[in-house]
């Protein structure tokens, strides 16, 4: 990075430390911190609409789509997020690509499975076996924001359909007095209303989601917790910067990370639902305090 | 083999009974659901131990977090923040590479009369490891969800006890205590649900599992790597937590209906 870099053996202090913080893999370390944010930013719309459709689902009148929505909502719900984020990209992975088979290598007779192997043919496979690195590891990261967005889409579905339930009855019935139809009612009224009660739930998940951003690592992709252990371990005589294990440092810094993104984010959603609530009939619209929503709700989430 | 041949052979695999070696080809259905069902003994261990202890730990720490003295809200709040804060993930990173730093041997202790050596190996064993990181974390959550409740106990109740004329260790034990569980009761049976989810990150993020003695999931990701086959061991081990986790929604629903017997 600087010209004094060229014979790091021969610095110290303050020298040795801006060469060794300014490698080509301390800036991908940085660069990774951008992942995090990626996918908060292509999860959140999503949740948002897995949220929607579940609750919206759970409310239907058609029986087999309610049964649909309250068993996704429970399920999820009762099983760890870990193992559907290991779940979901490998089966959506084998999935596409046994479709993909299917249409386009027809004449193949062999079985997919055989014993414990998953064989397609070469035009099926996705992405393409001659694709750019890129390309597998934008893929990858993709299967993996649909695997979390399908997860915290089940807790953003009954944060939703709880507040469209707590939306007051005067209300509906004041809609039905003037003659509205049940989808006017529902996008004129409970749509509008239901964000001051669903507020609180979604602050309380968006929290749960920064949390579980780490596991992105598990599933093979290169954020930060990848280039902090890679970065951190034991680099001996023979690399540029030999430096004993500094993994725990590494973490530490990762540790501030989150608390420092933890304690922005409750100072925005503490703003955000005093501006939300402002006019409503609820203890924070007229009293105008705030109360700790992530103290005591009914609907008190938590993970990883 | 039989299915019976293979339980006795499985059944206690997780925690080092019977055979050495895992399924390595032909692996069948009931080899997965032995072995998977086998690493929820791990899954159970770490979620009643930590439970257990994070209850009276975080009691203690919500109260003082309730308290006037600077000397014990600051602590408790700072503790409350930090582990609220960060991921699980990263604290068993955390806490498990600060424990492989110390020494192997075990620390020397000089007291005054007698010199006492201190383990130190088994604190990177996931056994008491990770352990340790699911009690702070759960005694953490659990702390605020019982600050909350300690807040919202009505004012009147408080002052009809001092009316009555108890003092104030008294009002905490007779008065706080109860009611604090009463409305803290529904959000605490949430964050045992999760604790329980997260013992499945054991064996996954930091601690080792040694001689393939693991939990539930890292059976079943050993059995998807092994048959590259996902629709088989995660379903299993699906249903395995939701039967599990519909067990404690009945215990602690069960307690929940004696706390509020009165009412």
């Amino acid at each position: 990075m600087f010209d004094f870099c060229i014979d790091p053996q021969n610095l110290d202090g303050f020298y040795w430390w801006s060469c060794y913080l300014t490698t080509g893999k301390h800036i991908s370390f940085y660069t990774s911190f951008f992942v995090v944010f990626a996918l908060l930013i292509v999860t959140v719309p999503l949740i948002l609409l897995f949220g929607f459709l579940g609750a919206i689902a759970r409310q239907s009148r058609i029986y087999p789509i309610r049964i649909f929505g309250i068993t996704y909502t429970s399920v999820v719900r009762g099983v760890p997020d870990i193992i559907f984020f290991l779940f979901v990209p490998i089966a959506l992975d084998q999935g596409i690509e046994y479709l993909r088979h299917k249409f386009k290598c027809s004449e193949w007779v062999e079985p997919i499975r055989q014993g414990n192997d998953f064989v397609v043919c070469q035009i099926a496979k996705m992405p393409m076996g001659s694709s750019d690195q890129w390309i597998h590891d934008t893929y990858g990261f993709f299967l993996a924001a649909l695997a979390f967005s399908i997860v915290f889409g089940a807790f953003a579905a009954n944060t939703i359909n709880g507040a469209i339930n707590a939306v007051p009855p005067a209300q509906i019935e004041t809609g039905v007095a003037y003659g509205m139809t049940r989808k006017q009612i529902f996008i004129r009224i409970q749509l509008p209303q239901m964000w001051a009660y669903a507020l609180p739930g979604l602050s309380n998940l968006w929290m749960i989601l920064i949390k579980a951003t780490p596991l992105l690592f598990l599933l093979g992709v290169q954020d930060i917790v990848y280039w902090a252990r890679e970065l951190g371990g034991t680099k001996t005589a023979r690399f540029t910067y030999p430096h004993s294990d500094w993994r725990l440092g590494y973490f530490i810094v990762l540790l501030v990370f989150y608390l420092f993104l933890s304690w922005v984010s409750e100072i925005f959603f503490n703003k955000l639902t005093l501006k939300v609530s402002k006019g409503q009939a609820t203890l924070n619209g007229t009293v105008g305090g705030t109360i700790d929503y992530i103290s005591v709700s009914d609907d008190e989430v938590r993970n990883s | 083999m039989s299915c019976l041949q293979t339980l006795t052979d499985y059944g206690l695999r997780s925690i080092g009974q019977g055979v050495r070696g895992l399924p390595k080809s032909d692996i069948t259905l009931c080899d997965q659901f032995v072995l998977i069902g086998s690493g929820m003994i791990w899954n159970v261990y770490f979620a009643i131990i930590a439970l257990f202890f994070g209850f009276f730990a975080a009691t203690a720490i919500a109260f003082a977090k309730n308290s006037p003295q600077a000397i014990l809200r600051v602590p408790s709040s700072i503790f409350i923040f930090i582990l609220r804060g960060s991921p699980l993930f990263i604290q068993f990173f955390i806490v498990y590479e600060t424990f492989v730093l110390f020494p192997k041997i075990g620390i020397d202790l000089n007291l005054i009369f007698m010199e006492i050596t201190v383990e130190t190996r088994w604190l990177t064993r996931a056994w008491l490891g990770a352990l340790i990181v699911l009690f702070l974390n759960t005694t953490a959550y659990s702390a605020q969800i019982f600050y909350g409740a300690i807040q919202s106990v009505p004012l009147g109740d408080i002052e009809a006890a001092q009316a009555l004329g108890l003092t104030n260790k008294q009002i905490n034990k007779r008065i706080i205590w109860p009611t604090m569980l009463r409305l803290a009761w529904a959000s605490y049976t949430n964050e045992a649900i999760f604790l329980f989810h997260a013992t499945a990150l054991v064996f996954f993020s930091s601690f080792p599992a040694w001689q393939q003695k693991g939990d539930a999931l890292y059976y079943a990701s050993y059995f998807a790597d092994k048959t590259f086959n996902p629709f088989v061991p995660y379903p299993i081990i699906a249903m395995y937590f939701i039967i599990f986790t519909i067990i404690i929604i009945l215990i602690f629903n069960s307690i929940n209906k004696k706390l509020n017997k009165h009412l």
